[in-house]
């Protein structure tokens, strides 16, 4: 299959990028690691008379620490986030969700920018980044702005960006001490778009209390949806067996799937419900032991 | 409309050719540069047998423009072989079975190749997800993980003994 002609640009710094953008608008589209957007066009399923590859301008690709905040640049690729070090310390929750998106060979290719900005709620990174209260950086014309991710998916395949603006950074608040996370993903097949999936991410107070809890679900709705029901009802709660158990079941009654080849709304809405479950319960084991996200390290905790 | 020069480094060499924007990087391969060793299956991003090396790092060519890997390097399966001596990943593969209908192959191998420089001596598990986003509709994978182990164990002991020549 071939994509409808385009002229593609790959300008050398985000000021010419932004030029280009402020010049061809509605007409150009931003390609990042392209591993949505070239199916997209090769598929005739979108189109644009001009594509601005942000590829080649340096300095988007990274991974820092910044006081109270965890920066990850717009074009950081997937496989990147995958083998940070600080990552799985820090954010397993992230760690979990780059290493089951797509493939292994996609992801040497796609970036985290453009999983969000691609609006499509069957990616993973929007649940994991509700969850993780991130704000997303959008530099345009007039220099940038943050966007607070639940202020980000505007609808299907729509984001809060403007079309002469381009998704630079990524910003997470540094989780506290005793803080957990994870993502599980029901998948037919490695390289499918969730069945359901669901993140998580967890803190404790020093009394074994729930003190903050982000959970959203991935696939469960026109937008990524959070569960803030669930939210609410775990915060000063022991998160005991049946507190998770009523967690996952208020997460469940969230989400508003729809039928498709991977199943039926009911199977969808109790999968997220189960995935809720699992996903609370090694958050909070990640709260108490060293916070790991290695294969390994998920192979024993099974 | 819109035609571009681009320079890519494939097996080594320096290939310079004017080309489309819309060009993708394995249509280039295959039709510009005449390398069909790199095969076109699904052409929807899943099944990897279009996997080339772009900059060290196996990707999907049906994924990638042209345009995209100007000033990049490509290796791609034609440039595994050396001076007529199959590479370790290709002896693997033709000791151990791994293959049937052979479509697979080139993507395998490339992904194999670039697992074993990443990782010396990888365990079945990590053999098995490195090659999860390739394809293959015969073997049931079981002797593909096989040649990869050969290949790392025969590299593992070259590392020991001084090389002898290819069976």
């Amino acid at each position: 299959m071939i994509p409808a002609a385009f002229d593609y640009h790959a300008p050398g710094t985000l000021d010419e990028a932004l030029a280009l953008l402020a010049e061809h608008r509605d007409d150009a589209k931003v390609l990042s690691g392209g591993q949505s957007l070239l199916p997209l066009l090769k598929l005739r399923l979108g189109s644009a008379g001009h594509l601005i590859d942000i590829g080649r301008i340096p300095g988007l690709e990274y991974i820092k620490e910044e006081g109270e905040t965890l920066a990850i640049g717009g074009r950081t690729r997937e496989v990147e986030l995958e083998r940070s070090e600080l990552i799985r310390a820090k954010l397993p929750l992230l760690a979990d969700t780059a290493a089951v998106i797509a493939d292994p060979l996609v992801r040497n290719l796609a970036t985290v920018g453009g999983n969000l900005a691609h609006g499509d709620p069957a990616n993973d990174h929007p649940a994991a980044m509700l969850a993780l209260r991130a704000e997303v950086v959008a530099t345009g014309p007039r220099g940038a702005r943050t966007i607070p991710i639940d202020e980000f998916f505007v609808g299907l395949f729509t984001t809060a960006l403007d079309a002469g603006e381009i998704l630079t950074e990524i910003r997470i608040p540094q989780p506290p001490p005793r803080s957990g996370g994870a993502y599980e993903k029901l998948e037919r097949k490695v390289g499918d778009f969730a069945t359901a999936a669901a993140a998580v991410q967890i803190t404790l107070g020093a009394g074994g209390k729930v003190v903050a809890a982000g959970i959203a679900l991935t696939n469960a709705g026109p937008t990524p949806v959070r569960a803030v029901e669930a939210e609410r009802y775990l915060v000063g709660k022991q998160p005991s067996a049946e507190v998770i158990v009523e967690a996952a079941r208020l997460a469940g009654a969230a989400a508003s799937p729809s039928a498709d080849r991977r199943g039926q709304v009911e199977y969808k809405r109790e999968m997220s419900r189960v995935l809720t479950a699992r996903a609370l319960r090694r958050a909070i084991q990640r709260t108490t032991r060293a916070a790991r996200a290695t294969p390994a390290a998920r192979a024993e905790e099974q | 409309m819109a035609k571009h020069q681009i320079r890519v480094k494939v097996q080594g060499t320096e290939r310079e050719a004017e080309v489309e924007s819309r060009l993708l990087l394995v249509h280039f391969l295959r039709e510009v540069l005449g390398l069909t060793g790199t095969h076109i299956g699904c052409d929807t991003t899943h099944c990897g047998a279009c996997t080339v090396l772009l900059d060290g790092q196996p990707v999907k060519s049906c994924t990638v423009l042209a345009v995209q890997a100007d000033g990049r390097e490509v290796l791609t399966v034609e440039g595994l072989e050396r001076d007529g001596k199959l590479h370790p990943i290709q002896e693997g593969f033709w000791q151990e079975h791994g293959l049937q209908c052979g479509f697979c192959t080139p993507g395998m191998l490339i992904t194999s190749y670039a697992l074993l420089q990443r990782n010396a001596d990888p365990s079945e598990v990590e053999i098995r997800q490195a090659i999860s986003g390739n394809l293959c509709r015969c073997t049931g994978y079981v002797n593909i993980v096989k040649a990869v182990q050969h290949a790392a164990a025969a590299a593992n002991a070259g590392e020991q003994r001084p090389p002898t020549t290819a069976a």
